[in-house]
């Protein structure tokens, strides 16, 4: 018996026209059109949900947990944040 | 410094201290074999469950009494077959493949919840079914939610969502019946003294009888005991069944102002022993139905896999 295992696809959906797609899960299906009917199945079937994305999982290429160096930031990076900076409302009227 | 040079006691200290610290385990991630190896026999089990829990009530779809009643139950059997993919799924992760599981519970080597072995002979079983046992599903599934294992922790937070419409289905169909004739509301309480204590047993052995329990409490594969998880159903549960002047099947079933909670009657567990092993009342049922659904859905996955074949040499020769 080999006939039910397939290739997975992740699903994202979306859940209101203009945000942004969001990974809910993944399904088995033997192509792209089929893999988006099983999501819209598995994933679609109860809340609203106005766009559905399937891509092939091996597709997908991640960062793993175990390489925490790869977010490491070797720099102070607080000048990035708009909180880093604390200029008054006013000039300072007793500066030169 | 590299995870693969350290000893694996070492390794093995920073998971514990992860799970510890309240971190999730994730797929890519180090973890004990036997870690591995627990969750995959857990997930395993309980995808099997629900894709064998569609059987004792799918049965009624078509003798449901309307149509509102017809829709609620194709969609609650809709359900349990979804939360198997999503297990079978969060299993795969593990690295055991869906196909073997699948063929693991077709040959009668795979074990699910002994509940679903009992027989559903009335409409009120729907009813009992949906309220008794998805309830004690339902507080079960809500505490593996807190457990270390991120995918299985995830998919238990959508199936509990769902689950919480499985509990609502089944108490207002019981709700209806035990507000009708009198031959409804005996036929209500014929299938709670039916259900009670396989749904008892569904919590699982007490924690002095259970292999697993210690280890998946360690490494909060569970967050609860087996004993926890009943007792939360059992006081939850009896309240309810009290208030609609039925009665719970248990002479010895009071509340303990001391302990605070349910004095019950423990249920026989050489039963949930042999129901589990495959001697149960309704398993081979189950199984050939089970077997039968799988050799009559072939020609449709030869369809769609040659469909994917097809278009896969379309799209290569344009």
């Amino acid at each position: 018996m080999t006939d039910t295992q397939w290739e997975t696809y992740e699903v994202f959906h979306q859940t209101k026209k203009g945000d942004a797609h969001i990974h809910v899960g993944s399904v088995h299906a033997p192509d792209p059109q089929m893999a988006l009917q099983l999501a819209r199945d598995q994933f679609a079937r109860r809340l609203k949900c106005t766009s559905l994305w399937v891509v092939p999982s091996r597709c997908v290429t991640a960062t793993n947990y175990q390489d925490e160096d790869f977010f490491a930031q070797t720099t102070d990076k607080s000048y990035r944040d708009p909180k880093a900076f604390g200029a008054p409302d006013k000039l300072d009227p007793h500066a030169d | 410094m590299n995870m693969q040079e350290r000893a694996p006691e070492e390794k093995q200290a920073d998971f514990e201290a992860r799970i510890n610290r309240g971190e999730r385990i994730e797929p890519g991630d180090w973890m004990p074999e036997e870690y591995r190896k627990s969750l995959i026999r857990m997930i395993g089990q309980h995808a099997h469950s629900e894709i064998v829990g569609q059987l004792p009530e799918g049965k009624w779809i078509p003798y449901a009494p309307g149509f509102r009643r017809k829709l609620t139950l194709i969609a609650k059997v809709q359900d349990e077959a979804g939360h198997g993919q999503l297990l079978y799924r969060a299993a795969e992760t593990l690295g055991k493949s869906r196909e073997e599981m699948m063929d693991e519970l077709l040959t009668g080597k795979a074990k699910y919840a002994n509940v679903f072995n009992y027989p559903t002979p009335t409409w009120a079983d729907v009813g009992a079914i949906g309220w008794l046992v998805d309830t004690s599903a339902v507080i079960n599934q809500t505490m593996i939610a807190q457990g270390s294992y991120g995918p299985y922790a995830r998919a238990m937070k959508r199936i509990c969502y769902e689950e919480s419409f499985h509990i609502k289905q089944g108490y207002d169909l019981i709700v209806a019946m035990a507000n009708g004739i009198p031959e409804q509301r005996s036929m209500v309480q014929d299938a709670i003294n039916r259900w009670w204590y396989p749904t008892l047993m569904m919590s699982g052995p007490p924690d002095s009888l259970s292999l697993h329990s210690k280890q998946a409490l360690k490494w909060k594969i569970k967050t609860k005991s087996n004993e926890q998880v009943r007792q939360e159903f059992v006081d939850l549960i009896v309240p309810q069944i009290r208030a609609l002047g039925l009665d719970v099947p248990d002479k010895e079933c009071y509340y303990d102002e001391k302990t605070g909670h349910h004095h019950y009657t423990q249920p026989d567990w050489e039963e949930l022993k042999r129901v589990v092993s495959g001697d149960g009342p309704c398993n081979a049922e189950r199984l050939a139905v089970r077997r039968q659904a799988h050799e009559e859905g072939r020609w449709v996955r030869e369809a769609l896999a040659a469909k994917g074949e097809k278009n896969r040499q379309d799209r290569s020769a344009a």
